[in-house]
């Protein structure tokens, strides 16, 4: 069936959103519970990676998602070791956690570099993906899309439904009230920094098996860092982190169209090319402009470790 | 066991070897020249890394015994190139290769440094006693591309994927649409810049706009096979570039514009074995064996296929040059009259799209 250009658009800034919504959701929950982990780049290539090295050994994209996700958490668990229990700076670690990704995926990659897996067909949901327009955004997806969007409901419920996600909110906001109240800091922490992990991991793996699919050093090219300012963007909520990520995808996609196009328009493709990344800046200073917002919105904890015996 | 006697004929022997020329030719007969290459990505299984390793090998296995080379890949072009080089240059190795553009000037500065070890650099424009620099005419098989592309498609719209509005990148778009024009005036070019050479995920996309906005043929020039995937995803045409990418999109692969660095290598490696190495800037076409058409996929007609092998000993003869005048840039303006070929200098300089591309430059 063709599709009508707006649809390919969308379609397409679905798919550009896709990865950075996993990363952004996976390091929202990190942040809620109070730990600031900027390893997501790196964790996103070893992610990325290990996905892509399984798939194509295994035949199978799902174990190389699964392989992803381990990967993440392992690569999780180091940041969690240095900044919850030896309580080393998280900045700092973070920052050293994607120079270590970025390398160890290129050295785990070498024998994999621009090799290529084959095509995974959109997942058709029969009758739906047929309607105009509707169908195929909604319906006629990569797989992986329509777990971005269960993701989303999950960690929705989850920080605002559940029990436990009002202890990790607890534990970010204050993890003095929430030791003394019985609840172990560290532990929660812990889970959420490896959940954290797995997103990334997923989201790398998206990357290598679903999106391009191949594996080339580097094709993380800077999501990792998108993810974490749209976690601020989205002032640590959820939703608006799907809506930030599409906005990031959508610009992307945009000005890839219209250069396209053929049609005259006198701005310079650098320019376009660095729309997302101003849509970003301009958001942040609008948010950042309201004290009382970010004070209310971000986890108060954010980044300061906890020593549950001090 | 060494004794004394030996150690003094041996003394002697490099004395006189030294007083002849300099040199100790017998040394020099039996020790492998050392040669080190500095690529700035991995080297994978295609692209620019790729087809540089290749001539490598090419040339390690003309020479056999007389060469030992080495590699050193992912070297980011900034302070950390100037660290690799001097090493090289430390660590023994005579002749050192470097295949981008970016090594430029710490190629330039440690060749300062290094006048007895002699410097071969790859699309750069310095040049001194003991650094010479080589480069290819890759708009060659650009201009071959362009040929099948405007026969091949329906559309009359062809998509070109880019990275950096360049003179090398714009030489290649230029030569491509001339191409295409030259047996199909109608059709057009479309470029993507991406601003990126390496974004594989990016590039796929681009290529997907064009596609998805009535592109039928879509070729690249970024690092990628991306672009190559990308059509044979959709069912369309695309040409790789750098290597035969025809392993990526078998359907879609129609050919390729190849790099061929082995003969240079053996070439360069000859001289400086003999001695009579000079530095120099070579810019080689298809002519000299640097550019080469990869295999031509079947459901292009025998036809086109002559056509293409026409423009091809033009090429070889020295008969033909893609930027014969009249060149008209996109404008109007002719670039160069008709009478004569655009000369090097002027391809050097490139900054405009030449008449059939359908898109706007990149301001400066």
């Amino acid at each position: 069936m063709e599709q009508s250009l707006f649809t390919s658009i969308v379609m397409a800034t679905i798919l550009a959103g896709t990865p950075l919504v996993i990363a952004a959701l996976g390091e929202l929950v990190v942040e809620r519970s109070g730990v600031l982990n900027l390893g997501t780049e790196g964790i996103m290539s070893v992610g990325a990676i290990a996905a892509f090295a399984v798939a194509l050994h295994s035949g199978s994209a799902w174990t190389g998602v699964l392989a992803g996700m381990a990967a993440g958490i392992a690569m999780a668990m180091i940041f969690g070791i240095l900044t919850l229990t030896l309580l080393a700076n998280q900045v700092a670690s973070g920052l050293a956690l994607t120079i270590f990704g970025m390398g160890l995926s290129a050295f785990i990659g070498k024998p994999y570099e621009s090799r290529t897996l084959p095509e995974i067909p959109s997942l058709q949901i029969p009758g739906l993906s047929d309607l105009p327009f509707f169908g195929p955004v909604l319906f006629g997806q990569k797989s992986l899309v329509y777990l971005s969007w269960l993701l989303l409901a999950a960690v929705v419920w989850f920080l605002y439904r559940s029990r436990p996600g009002l202890v990790l909110r607890a534990v970010g906001e204050s993890p003095t009230s929430a030791h003394s109240t019985g609840y172990h800091v560290i532990r929660i922490r812990y889970l959420a920094t490896l959940f954290g992990g797995a997103m990334a991991g997923v989201g790398g793996a998206f990357l290598s098996v679903f999106y391009t699919p191949l594996w080339v050093e580097g094709m993380v090219a800077g999501r990792g860092w998108i993810a974490l300012a749209l976690v601020v963007f989205a002032t640590w909520r959820p939703l608006r982190v799907l809506a930030g990520a599409y906005l990031f995808g959508g610009v992307m996609i945009m000005q890839l169209f219209l250069q396209g196009s053929g049609a005259q328009i006198d701005i310079p493709s650098q320019f376009l090319s660095s729309l997302p990344y101003w849509a970003t800046i301009i958001v942040l200073v609008l948010i950042s402009r309201n004290a009382a917002k970010i004070r209310l919105h971000s986890p108060a904890s954010l980044g300061q470790p906890y020593r549950p015996d001090a | 066991m060494l004794t004394r006697r030996k150690l003094i004929q041996a003394a002697g022997g490099a004395t006189v070897a030294g007083a002849l020329g300099g040199f100790d030719l017998t040394a020099l007969a039996q020790e492998p020249l050392r040669i080190g290459f500095v690529y700035v990505s991995p080297v994978g299984e295609a692209g620019w890394t790729f087809q540089h390793d290749l001539g490598r090998k090419e040339m390690e296995t003309t020479l056999g015994a007389k060469v030992q080379t080495k590699f050193i890949e992912s070297v980011s072009e900034g302070a950390d190139a100037e660290r690799v080089f001097r090493e090289l240059a430390t660590s023994g190795n005579k002749l050192i290769f470097g295949t981008s553009f970016g090594y430029m000037n710490y190629m330039e500065k440690v060749a300062r440094q290094f006048p007895n070890i002699i410097f071969e650099h790859a699309t750069g424009y310095k040049t001194a006693k003991n650094l010479g620099v080589y480069n290819a005419r890759f708009y060659e098989g650009r201009y071959m591309c362009g040929v099948i592309a405007g026969r091949m498609t329906k559309s009359n719209i062809l998509g070109y994927v880019a990275a950096f509005p360049i003179p090398e990148v714009l030489q290649g778009i230029n030569a491509f649409t001339r191409g295409a024009r030259s047996v199909n005036p109608k059709a057009e070019v479309r470029v993507v810049w991406v601003n990126s050479w390496f974004d594989p995920g990016k590039e796929r996309e681009a290529a997907n706009t064009l596609m998805s906005q009535k592109a039928d043929i879509v070729t690249h020039h970024t690092d990628s096979t991306a672009v190559v995937q990308a059509a044979e995803a959709r069912g369309a045409y695309a040409f790789g570039y750098h290597s035969d990418m025809s392993r990526f999109g078998p359907k879609a692969h129609l050919s390729a514009s190849t790099h061929v660095w082995g003969a240079y290598y053996t070439k360069t490696v000859n001289e400086v074995l003999a001695g009579t190495w000079k530095s120099s800037n070579v810019w080689g076409g298809v002519r000299d064996g640097f550019i080469r058409l990869a295999p031509i996929n079947p459901v292009v007609p025998a036809s086109v296929r002559e056509e293409v092998a026409k423009v091809e000993a033009g090429l070889k003869a020295g008969t033909f040059h893609p930027f014969a005048g009249p060149v008209k840039s996109q404008d109007g303006k002719d670039t160069v009259p008709s009478g004569r070929n655009m000369s090097d200098d002027e391809l050097g300089k490139m900054d405009y799209y030449v008449e059939g591309v359908a898109s706007q430059l990149p301001k400066k």
